[in-house]
């Protein structure tokens, strides 16, 4: 008769150490940037193609520059946390380690560089 | 499962067929290109923000960036990264499925592939249209 239970069986026989937490916030964030795209889309779509007056009164509208600046951080965390997965999936060592660096650093340039640009255009 | 046997010697497992063994299917593909979108889409971000800090710093700056973003280059990278994205947007939205158990059989998992494919290049001509 078998005593021990499940979880001791599974402990130690392979790696599940932040996976599920990985795997729910790619779910999390990505039903957020589902959910908000369609409209984002539309907006940012729209935008383009205007003199600078009218893209600048575009993303000074509450409503594009509260929603493009939650797509911007969301997507970005989505793609630093994605992104992630594939470096330690094709990388080892130290270019796993470079490689993380860089993928979270990007991300975070990239999403503080829009928030300055939208906070400079609707304030 | 392994079962622990106690003794230092190391288990010879069977390795895992790499990736360039198997032989290419609709669920390999979809999830393949569902990184491959993923990581594109960087290209069409970088440019959208970068045209965006053009029009908040000047005038001279802007007509830089927004000449890059109207040029046919422009055009090519936001055309391929709206593809990317609805690509992208469909093979999450499976997952979502796959996590509630639905559409695993292999069937259907298949046929979802599809819709991931022809739902986003319809969906890049709609809003194309639309916008």
């Amino acid at each position: 008769m078998q005593y021990m239970t499940d979880r001791k069986r599974a402990a130690g026989a392979g790696a599940a150490h932040t996976g599920t937490l990985q795997h729910w916030f790619m779910t999390v964030s990505g039903v957020a940037l589902a959910v908000m795209l369609p409209v984002w889309l539309y907006l940012f779509g729209a935008a383009i193609g205007g003199t600078r007056d009218q893209v600048v009164a575009a993303f000074a509208n509450p409503f594009t520059a509260i929603l493009t600046a939650l797509v911007l951080v969301v997507s970005m965390r989505h793609f630093a946390k994605g992104s992630a997965v594939m470096v330690e999936d094709y990388a080892h060592g130290t270019a796993r380690k470079a490689g993380l660096i860089f993928v979270s650093s990007l991300a975070a340039v990239i999403a503080t560089t829009g928030l300055y640009a939208l906070i400079r255009i609707a304030l | 499962m392994a079962k622990a046997t106690g003794s230092s010697k190391r288990v010879e497992r069977p390795l895992s067929p790499h990736l360039q063994i198997y032989r290419i299917q609709m669920t390999s593909v979809s999830s393949i290109l569902t990184r491959i979108t993923g990581h594109a889409l960087m290209a069409g971000v970088i440019l959208g923000v970068w045209w965006l800090l053009a029009a908040a710093v000047s005038e001279p700056y802007f007509a830089v960036a927004n000449a890059v973003m109207t040029s046919w280059f422009g055009k090519l990278v936001m055309t391929g990264s709206l593809w990317a994205v609805w690509y992208h947007y469909l093979a999450g939205l499976r997952h979502v499925l796959f996590d509630a158990r639905l559409g695993l059989e292999i069937k259907t998992a298949e046929m979802l592939g599809w819709v991931c494919i022809l739902g986003s290049v319809g969906l890049t001509v709609l809003t194309i249209v639309i916008v």
